[in-house]
């Protein structure tokens, strides 16, 4: 009996045989071959089965935050380039602006000496809590039209990927800003958002069924939808009681 | 979708495709969903390759920094992926090599923790107990910095990552066959190094 090679036990072992109906047949028939088959199984299975430390969920982020300096500074800040994105950031200042003449208007004065709103760090938090809370607002409603649209073919999604990528711009200066001020809660969910944004931003502006269930799924799944409306409310209220 | 799958531990089946080109057009926000997308697998990778974690953690960033770096000469109608995977290997490979030669030695995980499970009582199947021992990760560490780097990196790609031949060739810029007998060899070799304890401890 011609037994089988090492070379062929390896590669019906990998399921890469072109053949293994009759290398299985041979397996059967022939105890030397059995033996050495199992061996040579034994062996991978402990080196498959040796364990590699596992990397948490925001380890990619990790990883960015490691590689960013190092990055060409012209690409790290090009996204201020796009004349859309200079937009976005005038329409979140102009939003801050408003919300901080509103807040002048309303902040008692007759009792002490009027400080400028600029300076006063309380009413500082209270304009980014309602900016917030209204930016939380619209990147809920474009993740809400997504986690709940239905198609029977490829869904175009062209248009939430322009929301998504308008809101971007407003996220990171909140983000920032959110970081500045030490509110480490809302920079946390903002960062979240933040990569899902630039998640949808840059997904096919057609999904698929799968591509589109798979999505909703994690949507679902994460609890983003979930953070951002506890966080949306939470921030609203202070900001409206306190003003 | 890394912005999701780091949420969920999964893969979402986007395409790298268009977030290369946008990469490539100097968008750092799509390097970005790329550097998300594919750190923990070239961490695992990275891993396998170099057997602990500093130079794991090493190797993730250097390949994510030549990539950037070589992004222009990246062939669109490639994986990105496998590209990864052949930058991630090919400096692990550099960064062995340059230990061994330096003669130093990086410990592994457990190489402290001595061996005392082999010895215990386990109602735990047979491979996966013998994987925790440290007798077993010393001889497959010994094992492993023997092959050579084609070897190492074919049977890296090929037992850990599961690609096939064909896609292991690609990552190693060779022929199919060169790959086949790159992974041959590697496996023959690591079944002289642990056959004998594997099969005393079945």
């Amino acid at each position: 009996m011609t037994h089988l090679s090492e070379e062929e036990l390896i590669l019906h072992y990998y399921g890469e045989a072109e053949d293994p109906a009759p290398v299985d047949r041979h397996l059967g028939e022939c105890a030397e071959c059995r033996a050495f088959y199992g061996s040579l199984k034994r062996v991978l299975n402990v080196v498959e089965a040796v364990p590699v430390p596992e990397r948490g969920p925001a380890y990619g982020a990790e990883v960015w935050e490691r590689l960013n300096p190092y990055l060409p500074v012209r690409h790290r800040f090009q996204w201020l380039a796009a004349p859309w994105r200079w937009a976005a950031a005038g329409v979140a200042l102009s939003g801050l602006l408003i919300a901080a003449f509103l807040a002048g208007r309303s902040y008692p004065t007759q009792s002490r000496t009027p400080m400028p709103i600029a300076a006063n760090p309380q009413v500082q938090e209270r304009i980014l809590k309602l900016a917030v809370g209204d930016y939380l607002e619209r990147s809920q409603i474009v993740l809400m039209e997504l986690a709940n649209a239905r198609a029977d073919g490829a869904l175009d999604i062209s248009a939430e990927q322009d929301r998504a990528e308008a809101l971007l711009g407003e996220n990171r200066l909140y983000r920032q800003t959110a970081m500045h001020t030490g509110d480490a809660i809302m920079a946390g969910v903002l960062e979240e958002l933040e990569r899902v944004l630039l998640e949808i931003e840059h997904a096919p502006s057609r999904l698929a069924p799968a591509q589109l269930d798979d999505l909703q799924q994690r949507l679902r799944n994460d609890g983003i939808l979930f953070r951002i409306r506890v966080l949306g409310s939470t921030v609203r209220n202070q900001g409206e009681h306190k003003l | 979708m890394p912005g999701f799958r780091s949420l969920t531990y999964s893969r979402m089946e986007f395409a790298d495709q268009a977030v290369v080109e946008q990469a490539r057009s100097g968008d750092a926000d799509a390097f970005r969903v790329l550097v998300e997308r594919h750190s923990r697998s070239l961490f695992r990778l990275a891993f396998r390759m170099t057997g602990n974690e500093t130079d794991a953690e090493d190797v993730v960033q250097e390949t994510f920094l030549r990539a950037y770096r070589q992004l222009a000469k990246f062939d669109a109608r490639a994986s990105f992926g496998t590209w990864l995977y052949r930058i991630a290997a090919n400096y692990a490979l550099d960064l062995v090599r340059s230990r061994n030669r330096r003669g130093e030695h990086r410990p592994s995980v457990d190489e402290e923790a001595g061996d005392p499970l082999l010895s215990l009582p386990s109602a735990e199947p047979a491979p996966d107990r013998l994987a925790l021992s440290g007798e077993v990760r010393r001889r497959l560490a010994v094992a492993m910095e023997d092959l050579s780097a084609s070897e190492r990196t074919a049977f890296v790609l090929r037992h850990f990552e599961g690609m096939c031949i064909e896609e292991v060739s690609r990552a190693l810029g060779c022929q199919p066959g060169a790959a086949k007998h790159s992974v041959f060899r590697a496996v023959q070799k690591l079944r002289r190094a642990l056959e004998p304890l594997v099969d005393t401890a079945k």
